[in-house]
């Protein structure tokens, strides 16, 4: 599971994907978490890089990460074959 | 010439799609404006309306808050703009934004000094299609005699005081004619379903429908009027192209109805016109037309007219226009780069 | 370096259609204080859920409606509408102001005279006031307003051949132009009941008809309709002194008048809408003093306002207790407080507010309540920034029937307290507990074993 490498970010939150031609809008940690996806970092990684940056504990983290990965992949933004 | 004063004017309705918002057609009579030279803020509602990205006629936009949230959060939104801008007037142009704006007119003239010409809120009331009968006495002009029913069980009784066929209507849109009290039945369950409880069921009337867009100035006097005809509809009923009448008694019986009820600003008046030659005056909106522009294009640039009333300035009613000039709308397909749509998406304003 | 503050990640897709969000601004603040006291101080001291009442926001509804009556009009009495909120400390600021108490049942009643209402200061309205009801109410000199034949032939047969007599008025419904017509109540007006009913208590000595009595319904958002119940009621009362030389002393217009709560369906906020109580006050007045009343024989106008004085002079403290994802993607969040509390939100689109500070992202979700019933819910859309468990919020306008109406009903029903004018809080209503409920319970001896 990863990120479709073709989306376009924006630093205002401004995500555009050229594929299916949808927008939307995220706050930082979401505009964090999909440049880590981006990188190819694991949610292992995403974690412990959000847990560094905010003040903010591992398990909130990852309940959160999986919601909001929940949500990318409704959004179709997240590429399933991987 | 002298030199024409600089003024900034905010304008809504920027939905110049294939069923029209008012904006666009006010914003190019502006523009075109013999007094004023002026600086346009577009008000959208919407991160697509079209009028958000014809920056020849838009110099700038803001996003404001949808009715529905409530005045309070439009006044906020057009605090914020008014510092950036500095308005002087706005036009306001969409049905459902008008009671908003009429209830803020005088903290928007006492708090920001920006000025409104909009009728008050009796005004706005009188010509609810609920009320268009009570109006249509009260002016001195026929309206279709119409009642409230609140049931179908009411539908039997209306032989009493209507003959089929009868016009089914709903409190706000659709409406549809029926020939016997089977098929009000049926109309009153699809309409009220819709659009719920009161239904209007109205006098049926026949002949050519004829529209006029008109500006009074609140004292009683009619500043302009301008007759059409529609000569071609789309099908969503919306007028493809019109053309100015010569027709004196329907502008009498505008004269009429905006002096007697001392409108204040911008109307269309939807009228029918009988094989008898009667008139009987269907709806009343209380602003601009989409085909305002039209006016202009015969000589009485309405939009101009009501800014420089808004503004104090004395304004003597147009005595002629052209008679048998035609508007052809059109549409038309702009380009428009993402991060336009992503200033306006993200940050509200372009 | 110190670590940034965190919000959990949230994306939305950028719909065509409505936007709430510029830039960074919003539409909300946080509502950290009620009139004056942190809400984290009274969720510490009362717990959470808590209903928070405003005794100065009280007195301040019922000093202006007096005003905008008064102002227009030399004799107007309100009665405080018990079923709107009938908790005793409510009743008695607005008694303390000078409202009397209009009641609805015997045990509004009685809660009337504990409170310490004179019975001539108590109106007595309904459909079900038995024989002993009645009773009581006659000996205590109330007025009674009479709302079906039964009740009017009981009357009489309780009075017949006795001394005692029974000051009475008639409720009396009508076509005021408004839907629905509320003709369930009282007697009608265009069909003659009302006039029959007249006619009846005029024929017996031992009833005194005193006044006359409407109430055209709820959440009335035309002043207009005001009018034309007067001028319905004026026309009643001076074809009595026509007729039978009998001035009428008191019109009770009744209660209705809308709060700035918005209802749900409606397209606008309610506070944009609702007419003023000045609006109201005017429609009635002018109405009566249009009316062909001598100026010595104007009758006095009473109001039985309820919502439009208590709605806004109480809020409700709850906090998170989870938020979730439901399948179609939308986000749900979950209340400490439900439609066991808030009844009203079976009609009204309550506005709620984050009790803390927030960043300025918003997301649309669905507000549920905490019982396993899957009618509660509170919102079924609302916009509103992140919240997270444990976050606090604050209801708006809860004031009326909500303390009336709330249920015990899974949940036990939490705190009530009040804020007085020099902000010091008082509890009103302890919490219930598992004794409480036990109380009027009994168990039969061979169930008491389970074993």
């Amino acid at each position: 599971m990863q990120i479709n490498k073709n989306i376009a970010i924006s630093d205002s939150g401004f995500i555009f994907n050229p594929s299916s031609g949808d927008s939307f809008s995220t706050n930082q940690v979401g505009l964090d978490i999909i440049r880590l996806m981006k990188e190819g970092k694991k949610n292992e990684e995403i974690i412990s890089e959000i847990v560094a940056k905010f003040s903010i504990d591992e398990s909130t983290v990852e309940k959160d990460l999986g919601d909001f990965s929940l949500m990318l992949r409704s959004y179709q933004l997240l590429n399933e074959n991987d | 010439m002298t030199s024409k004063k600089k003024i900034t004017v905010a304008v809504s309705g920027l939905n110049n799609i294939d069923s029209p918002g008012p904006g666009i057609p006010v914003i190019r009579a502006l523009k075109e404006s013999e007094h004023f030279d002026v600086r346009i803020i577009g008000l959208s509602y919407e991160t697509l309306e079209p009028g958000l990205y014809m920056r020849d006629l838009v110099d700038k936009s803001y996003s404001i808050p949808l009715p529905s949230s409530g005045i309070a959060s439009l006044l906020e939104r057009l605090k914020y703009i008014q510092e950036m801008e500095g308005i002087q007037v706005i036009i306001p142009n969409f049905d459902a934004e008008l009671h908003s704006f009429i209830k803020l007119a005088p903290q928007l003239k006492s708090d920001f000094g920006i000025e409104t010409f909009l009728p008050s809120q009796e005004q706005f009331e009188s010509r609810h299609k609920s009320v268009l009968y009570e109006f249509g006495e009260e002016n001195g002009v026929k309206v279709p005699y119409s009642k409230m029913i609140f049931s179908a069980a009411e539908i039997p009784a209306l032989k009493n005081e209507f003959s089929y066929p009868l016009v089914i209507k709903g409190k706000y849109y659709d409406a549809s004619i029926a020939a016997t009290s089977e098929q009000a039945t049926n109309y009153f369950h699809k309409i009220s379903a819709k659009w719920g409880l009161p239904i209007i069921v109205q006098e049926f009337v026949s002949g050519n429908e004829v529209n006029v867009t008109a500006i009074g100035d609140g004292k009683g006097n009619c500043i302009g009027a301008v007759p059409m005809r529609k000569l071609y509809i789309t099908d969503k009923g919306k007028a493809w192209a019109g053309v100015s009448l010569d027709d004196q008694q329907l502008i009498e019986i505008t004269n009429r109805v905006i002096g007697n009820s001392k409108w204040k600003g911008g109307c269309e008046l939807e009228f029918i016109k009988t094989k008898d030659g009667e008139y009987y005056l269907l709806e009343m909106n209380p602003r601009f037309p989409a085909w305002v522009y039209l006016a202009v294009g015969c000589g009485q640039n309405h939009p101009e007219a009501l800014v420089r009333m808004a503004l104090g300035e004395d304004v003597k009613p147009f005595e002629t226009y052209d008679i048998g000039k035609l508007f052809v709308r059109y549409s038309f397909d702009q380009i428009v780069d993402l991060s336009d749509f992503e200033r306006i998406s993200t940050l509200g304003e372009l | 370096m110190s670590k940034l503050p965190y919000e959990r990640p949230f994306i939305q897709k950028l719909n065509t259609g409505s936007m709430n969000k510029f830039g960074t601004k919003t539409e909300f603040a946080p509502v950290t204080h009620l009139d004056g006291v942190a809400v984290k101080q009274i969720s510490e001291e009362y717990g959470s859920p808590c209903f928070v009442i405003s005794e100065r926001q009280i007195r301040r509804n019922y000093q202006n409606a007096v005003r905008a009556f008064k102002t227009r009009y030399p004799k107007v009495q309100f009665a405080w509408s018990y079923k709107t909120n009938y908790l005793s400390a409510v009743c008695n600021v607005f008694h303390q102001e000078g409202s009397w108490a209009e009641v609805v049942s015997i045990f509004e009643y009685k809660k009337a005279l504990q409170n310490g209402v004179e019975g001539n200061k108590i109106i007595f309205n309904g459909p079900d006031k038995s024989l002993e009801d009645l009773k009581l109410a006659v000996e205590n000199n109330s007025l009674i307003h009479i709302d079906h034949f039964d009740e009017l032939y009981m009357l009489v047969g309780l009075l017949e051949g006795g001394k005692q007599k029974a000051r009475v008025a008639i409720r009396v419904n009508m076509d005021t132009g408004i839907y629905p017509m509320w003709d369930r109540f009282g007697f009608n007006y265009e069909n003659g009941q009302a006039w029959n009913a007249i006619i009846k208590i005029l024929a017996h000595k031992e009833l005194e008809l005193v006044g006359l009595h409407c109430h055209i319904g709820t959440y009335m958002l035309s002043a207009n309709a005001y009018a034309t119940a007067a001028y319905k009621l004026c026309d009643l009362a001076l074809a009595i002194k026509a007729k039978y030389g009998q001035a009428i002393q008191y019109l009770d217009l009744g209660g209705g008048f809308a709060s700035s709560n918005t209802l749900k369906g409606s397209y606008l906020q309610g506070a944009d809408i609702i007419p003023s109580i000045d609006d109201y006050a005017e429609a009635i007045t002018s109405t009566v003093l249009n009316s062909n009343f001598p100026q010595d024989e104007l009758p006095t106008i009473i109001l039985e306002s309820g919502r439009v004085l208590i709605d806004d002079a109480a809020w409700l403290i709850g906090s998170v207790i989870a938020t979730k994802r439901l399948s179609d993607g939308r986000r749900a969040t979950i209340m400490d407080f439900g439609v066991n509390l808030l009844f009203n939100a079976f009609w009204y689109d309550y506005k709620i507010s984050p009790a803390q500070e927030f960043t300025h992202h918003m997301e649309d979700m669905v507000i549920y309540g905490p019982l396993c019933m899957n009618i509660d819910c509170i919102r079924e859309n609302i916009n509103l920034p992140l919240l997270n468990k444990g976050d606090q919020v604050v209801v708006h306008k809860v004031g009326a029937y909500n303390m009336t109406q709330w249920m015990q009903f899974i949940q036990m029903r939490p705190k009530i307290v009040m804020v007085d004018m020099e902000g010091k809080t008082h509890l009103l209503r302890e919490s219930e507990s598992l004794d409480t409920m036990m109380v009027l319970e009994r168990m039969p001896d061979h169930l008491k074993k389970i074993k």
